[in-house]
């Protein structure tokens, strides 16, 4: 199934086309094209060092912190390349929401942990805070263990939780599409199965992008699955046919652990 | 579906003008020290026309109330600052060395965070008090000594410049050593060489740069220091000849002449020429440190 | 032939030398220790006998060979306050731009060097500056707002280095966090790194201060003065300060000898100053380090 099937089938939402970027003389991510499907999970998949997260983070242009990147091509969301010029950086990371791969939750409030997106730059009265930040807990499935200390410093939560309140947090901006990069390489595995089931739940509202070098999380929680290898994108495809069926040796060659 | 593009100009000219404020704020540094060599070369200008580069170059004599001939020859504190610091840093390198050595390789993490503060202490004591002590402590030892009249001179000077410098090559010595990779350290472990032999032959090469630009920072700091010298070595304006005789340092003729000047007058712009020299010499000796101090962290990067 | 790994004579040879080796060491730094309490001791045993609520209360009385040292005191107060009114905004706002905006570049290279060089500028040659630029340029005479302006010049790249040692302690995770969340870069540096650096930015400002607050050389020609039968009334007033009280009573005073004992009771106040200025940085600091770690 190539690239213009998934696009009968399924609307994208964001469109990479022919995107190349470089660190300095070094070239990360090689001509990749590929399309990303509205309301449904795509891993990236990958051995470390492939590009996998300098590719997500092209999503949201968080690479524009790191002085020497240089990006070539297109990436569009909602047919707008958020690398023209007149792209509001700001609105855009709205839109595209970002959960870390290690928790980082601001040594804040539990509370003003969630509501901090929405009380930047402009005011919201406390009524429609509070119940922003409690929609975005019950989303972040976390409500229930933490209403009644939301004044708590954050950082006394598990990490399990934090990384659930650093997606509350997420959520709680209203983005679109989320982007998690690798959100579970730095939490137990109980912590591990809440949050992909959230992420499971989380694709009936949001377009979902997740980068992870675990293959069995790429294979239980993904629609489509996308193969990067050097910076450049091997394979992608639906996520069963490519755990059960690659096209490419390459691919056979990572899932089955015979390198990665 | 929302829309990213922008809309209005409005917030993007509100960060860009708090990013140009604090850009002023930075470069407020580079505007400051352009200021200082700019108005110091100003200001001593009618003193190089009035004098003669000649005289103010060559002579050793300055003598500018002379009421017959005013002379205005800056060799003899030029001589008396180096001798006062070439002094000081016989004291204080192979000392200040010795103890970042200890610091870095030998002391129990427990003993360093003791003796660390103590040493950032020596460096925040006031240089005027420790000119004082210099004239009611170190003068009167040195005058039993040497069986002087009294013991305010270069040596005097000189020694209580190397504890003021003392601080500076610690710390720098000291980061330099922490730099030298680990790896190093261990190779020369693993093949048999104890502690001090790893420290002598491994670890203070691979830093050499670094120790000798805490040389260097510390020269800076005693060619430039006022109080201490001011107070302790006596103020005597000849040609210096030893280390037990009263001298006078660019920085101590600056500090006693600069109250009685009137202003604008060729003494005036004199006394800022002696002060231009100062800063090109401490400017070269900081800069030239500190070329030293980039290419070595580049090398050990 | 199998070799013994048990301790033997035969390294004895290196093992002398490394024991003395680092008995040489250790002796540099208990010379260096005893020096620095030696010195303190003097000033301490010397001063104390003067110290009293009268001394550090009053004004001096009879040419300076009687009662205190208050105007001084409270000379070195107001020109430290007005250094640090304008040094701690300035050095923080730099060090804010060279570690939250600047990007790696000529400009910024140069800034650095700058800074680095400015640290290393005589204070001598600070003073004439502000002779130049704040007494007679500016036209503020000399005055306490001189002497101050001028001490912030000299205050500036110490606080713009704490500062910026400060905004590196707080971690990226934070900015990164801030950006994707659609904060804008000040939103970002506002709430959440300011809140974490200032104490610390503050703790490296504390230590300029100090440091300041004992110059004489810079203060010497723009400001300061021998002796004042009043307190500074406006900022274009002359002031007295500790650090030149002391260089007076130590070297100009007319009979040296009676002005010795007060001369050390001065430099025991300034020391003393000093050491509690830096006591509560280091003391601050490594709570902050603590707090950071967990």
């Amino acid at each position: 199934m190539d690239k213009t099937d998934i696009n009968a089938v399924y609307k994208p939402k964001i469109l990479v086309e022919d995107l190349n970027l470089y660190y300095g003389q070094k070239q990360v991510l090689k001509s990749i094209s590929l399309a990303i499907p509205e309301n449904q999970v795509t891993a990236i998949i990958g051995p470390s060092g492939c590009g996998k997260s300098t590719f997500i983070r092209a999503l949201n242009r968080m690479n524009d912190l790191i002085p020497e990147a240089r990006v070539e091509g297109k990436i569009l969301i909602d047919d707008e390349n958020i690398y023209d010029r007149d792209i509001d950086l700001v609105a855009l990371r709205k839109k595209v929401g970002m959960v870390f791969q290690k928790p980082n939750p601001f040594p804040k409030s539990i509370f003003d942990n969630v509501a901090y997106g929405l009380t930047i730059g402009h005011h919201r009265g406390k009524a429609s805070l509070e119940t922003a930040v409690e929609k975005s807990l019950r989303q972040a499935a976390l409500w229930e263990e933490i209403k009644d200390r939301l004044e708590q410093n954050a950082l006394k939560l598990s990490g399990g939780q934090q990384q659930r309140l650093c997606i509350a947090r997420t959520l709680a901006v209203e983005p679109e599409i989320i982007l998690f990069d690798e959100p579970c390489s730095a939490i137990d595995p109980i912590a591990t199965s809440k949050v992909e089931e959230l992420i499971h739940q989380l694709k009936k509202n949001y377009t979902v992008v997740i980068v992870t070098h675990n293959m069995q999380q790429a294979a239980r929680v993904s629609d489509f699955t996308a193969f990067l290898w050097l910076g450049e994108l091997i394979e992608y495809d639906r996520t069963d046919k490519i755990f059960t069926n690659p096209a490419n040796k390459l691919t056979e060659d990572y899932i089955t652990g015979r390198f990665g | 579906m929302r829309s990213v593009k922008k809309k209005g100009l409005l917030g993007d000219l509100r960060e860009s003008l708090i990013h140009r404020l604090f850009q002023a704020s930075g470069m407020l540094a580079i505007l400051i020290l352009a200021g200082i060599l700019a108005l110091l070369l100003y200001t001593s200008v009618p003193a190089f026309k009035e004098i003669g580069f000649k005289e103010f170059l060559t002579s050793t004599h300055w003598d500018p109330t002379s009421p017959e001939k005013p002379e205005y020859g800056f060799l003899s504190m030029l001589a008396s600052t180096f001798m006062i610091t070439v002094g000081a840093m016989l004291i204080a390198f192979p000392l200040g060395v010795a103890v970042a050595s200890y610091l870095s390789d030998v002391a129990s993490p427990r003993v360093r965070e003791i003796v660390k503060p103590i040493v950032e202490l020596l460096a925040a004591i006031p240089s005027v008090v420790v000119g004082f002590i210099g004239m009611n402590l170190v003068g009167p030892f040195l005058a039993r000594i040497f069986n002087l009249s009294n013991g305010l001179n270069a040596l005097n000077g000189s020694l209580l410049l190397a504890i003021m410098a003392l601080p500076t090559i610690i710390s720098i010595s000291e980061d330099s050593l922490n730099a030298v990779p680990a790896a190093y350290s261990e190779a020369s472990l693993a093949l048999g060489a104890n502690v001090w032999q790893t420290l002598i032959k491994v670890k203070i090469p691979a830093a050499a740069s670094g120790i000798i630009a805490s040389l260097m920072l510390g020269m800076g700091r005693a060619i430039g220091e006022t109080m201490t010298v001011l107070m302790a070595t006596g103020n005597a304006r000849a040609f210096p000849h030893g280390f037990l005789q009263s001298v006078r340092t660019l920085t101590a003729n600056i500090a006693i002449e600069l109250g009685e000047v009137p202003f604008f007058s060729t003494h005036y712009y004199a006394l800022f020429a002696l002060g231009l020299v100062l800063f090109l010499i401490t400017f070269f000796i900081n800069l030239s440190a500190d070329v030293i101090l980039e290419k070595q962290k580049k090398k050990l990067q | 032939m199998k070799t013994s790994v048990r301790k033997s004579g035969k390294n004895s040879r290196s093992q002398l030398t490394q024991f003395l080796g680092f008995l040489a060491l250790r002796l540099s730094v208990y010379l260096v220790l005893f020096v620095l309490i030696y010195f303190l001791y003097d000033v301490l045993s010397h001063g104390s006998k003067v110290i009293s609520w009268e001394f550090l209360s009053q004004a001096p009385r009879k040419g300076m060979t009687e009662g205190g040292i208050f105007p001084a005191i409270f000379g070195t107060f107001l020109v430290t306050l007005i250094t640090a009114a304008v040094a701690v905004p300035l050095g923080m706002a730099a060090a804010i731009y060279l570690n939250e905006y600047a990007r790696a570049g000529r400009l910024t290279r140069l800034i650095r060097l700058s800074i680095r060089n400015l640290a290393g500028v005589p204070s001598v040659v600070y003073g004439l500056f502000g002779v130049i630029l704040f007494v007679n340029l500016l036209k503020l005479g000399t005055s306490v707002l001189s002497a101050g302006l001028t001490l912030a010049l000299l205050t500036l790249p110490w606080t713009i280095t704490a500062s910026e040692e400060a905004l590196k302690t707080v971690p990226d995770s934070y900015r990164e966090g801030a950006l994707a969340l659609g904060a804008t870069r000040w939103q970002m540096i506002r709430t959440n790194v300011l809140p974490y650096s200032i104490p610390g930015m503050l703790t490296g400002a504390i230590l300029g201060l100090a440091r300041a607050a004992g110059e004489t050389a810079p203060i010497m020609f723009t400001g300061v003065a021998f002796y004042l039968p009043f307190l500074p009334a406006s900022l274009k007033d002359q002031f007295m300060a500790l650090p030149y009280h002391l260089y007076v009573m130590a070297t100009q005073h007319h009979s040296l000898d009676r002005a010795k004992s007060l001369a050390y009771g001065t430099a025991l106040v300034l020391i003393v100053f000093v050491i509690l200025f830096n006591l509560t940085a280091v003391i601050i600091r490594s709570r902050l380090r603590r707090k950071w770690k967990n």
